[in-house]
């Protein structure tokens, strides 16, 4: 384990010594998505100078090279999430196409009539919206598990749940408004014993924890470069090989056939069968040089560091008996949702951003979760391992002028 | 008073601000003060779409002059709803829907709200400005 040190971090992020309404950023919007270090920024620069090329496509030299660098990076994601083989990651425009293209291919042909879909009461829109949409389709159900006052799943509510018809768990791994992990080992291990299929929303985890998708035995786990100090617009899917093979193709195009004529086409091998048209090539190839940021840093001692300043900043706030923190489970990612007393997070919001300070406020995307709270939404501040204690500190200084403002 | 010069005095309120603190500080007072809509009116139908916030406004026509009165449950958007009442409330359909909506603009409002608040804004200038056309198909029809 090494100590990290934000300040010689904090220097690998152009971005981070912006002046935002003539105060230094405070970004502690990461859950939202992630600044990028200048090694990302380089990666795409020295692609599109240097080696911009369809891949896959040419035989040509600069083809051959993107296809490469764009290969290399299948099997980057695929050690950094310890998959068993790189056609088990298909590339994808982020978490939400991950789970949209499992709701589509895999659900359609494998969800029939009077079947049930288990998600939770803490998951993302992304993971709630496509299996409502499969569900009305095909005349399935959608169950939601409970959360209990802090944040944790109830787990013996799980177990109840837990039926012969429930052909799919759907279910996040870090919750991207609590920050609650979820234990994920127990709940697959308990489906898999009812022979339910497991996607995992992986959105919000591989920036904080270390993922292991052979040592977790998921089926599905979906997620987003963005989210991880690399660029929009590009992220995957892993799948196990066998489930991946037995399932249909999703969007129909060039890459994804073997052979097309007007009578019939033949699909295409793994993972190509997943990837009609033309890939992000260049955000690939940003993720790869975010990974391999990531890995240099250590995902331990990133975890270390944030767990830290976490709670740091959950003791700064909880000296301001005003302030209450929504979302306090034992084991959580450095996500913390609050609400000030007698103050709408839309104005402490933007009262805070006159400040430079950027936070989320709102409901994250995660409306049924903020009805259960019985809030209008919360004040998210989401940590990353270039945020430091001086950084929390003008956050609670922020919430000084916020109160002194409208109490 | 013209909306025209209504909006005139609004930009001159807004002139004398030397740092944000002040404009948001007169904003919030603004909010605290706004009149409050009828208790009954605050229902989904008069929810305005596009706003982080909830915002309520509610139009009632006297045949000639369209009343505005809204709510927010958050301080800086009532604040905000208080000046477009000034500006818009107690005119003709034809007078609002004629109306310029620069002085959002110069006020800084724009420049200094968030893009999903300045959206929330545009959609209460939108929401005021088709209950003006609305009232105003109906004086046609009706004449």
């Amino acid at each position: 384990m090494q100590l990290l040190d934000p300040m010689v971090i904090r220097k690998d992020f152009p971005i981070l010594s912006t002046m935002v309404n003539n105060h230094p950023l405070v970004y502690l919007d990461n859950a939202a998505t992630t600044q990028k270090p200048q090694v990302v920024l380089d990666a795409l620069i020295d692609y599109y100078t240097h080696y911009n090329a369809n891949v896959h496509r040419g035989v040509h030299n600069l083809s051959q090279q993107a296809t490469i660098a764009f290969e290399d990076v299948r099997e980057k994601i695929r050690q950094f999430i310890n998959a068993r083989y790189s056609h088990e990651i298909i590339y994808t425009r982020g978490t939400t196409e991950s789970i949209n293209l499992v709701a589509s291919t895999w659900g359609r042909k494998n969800i029939q009539a009077g079947d049930e879909i288990l998600i939770s009461e803490i998951e993302h829109h992304s993971n709630i919206v496509p299996w409502q949409m499969l569900c009305e389709e095909k005349q399935a159900h959608l169950k939601v598990i409970p959360i209990h006052e802090n944040g944790t799943l109830n787990i013996e509510a799980f177990y109840q749940m837990l039926n012969s018809k429930v052909k799919l768990l759907a279910i996040t791994h870090v919750s991207n408004t609590l920050g609650t992990i979820t234990p994920l080992k127990e709940l697959i291990e308990a489906a898999h014993a009812n022979n339910t299929v497991v996607l995992v929303d992986g959105a919000q985890a591989l920036s904080h924890i270390k993922v292991d998708v052979q040592d977790l035995d998921c089926d599905f786990y979906a997620f987003s470069a963005h989210k991880v100090y690399g660029p929009m617009g590009i992220g995957g899917l892993y799948g196990k090989e066998k489930i991946l093979e037995a399932m249909p193709p999703y969007q129909g195009g060039g890459e994804m056939i073997q052979s097309v004529s007007f009578e019939k086409t033949t699909y295409n091998e793994l993972p190509f069968k997943f990837e009609a048209g033309t890939p992000n090539a260049g955000g690939a190839i940003g993720f790869g040089a975010a990974l391999d940021y990531v890995k240099k840093l250590g995902i331990e001692n990133i975890a270390a560091y944030e767990h830290q300043l976490c709670t740091y900043a959950t003791e700064r706030l909880m000296e301001n008996s005003n302030i209450r923190i929504v979302g306090t489970a034992p084991d959580k990612a450095s996500v913390i949702s609050f609400l000030i007393d007698r103050i709408h997070p839309f104005d402490a919001g933007t009262i805070l951003d006159q400040m430079g300070i950027a936070v989320r406020t709102g409901n994250h995307c995660t409306q049924p979760l903020m009805e259960k709270y019985g809030v209008p939404g919360t004040i998210r501040a989401s940590l990353a391992f270039y945020n430091t204690e001086a950084e929390i500190d003008a956050l609670i200084n922020g919430i000084a002028k916020v109160e002194q403002l409208f109490l | 008073m013209k909306i025209q010069d209504a909006s005139n005095s609004i930009i001159n309120e807004f002139d004398n601000f030397e740092d944000w603190m002040d404009k948001y500080n007169y904003l919030i007072e603004l909010g605290k003060s706004l009149p409050m809509i009828e208790e009954k009116y605050k229902v989904e139908s008069n929810l305005i779409p596009g706003c982080q916030s909830r915002v309520w406004l509610h139009a009632d026509f006297n045949g000639e002059l369209i009343h505005f009165t809204a709510d927010s449950d958050a301080v800086i958007t009532k604040g905000i709803a208080n000046l477009l009442i000034r500006v818009y409330s107690d005119h003709t359909p034809q007078e609002i829907l004629d109306a310029s909506t620069e002085f959002i603009k110069e006020i800084g409002l724009t420049e200094h709200l968030s893009p999903t608040r300045s959206n929330g804004l545009m959609s209460m200038i939108k929401q005021i400005k088709m209950y003006a056309l609305a009232y105003k198909t109906k004086l046609a029809i009706d004449k």
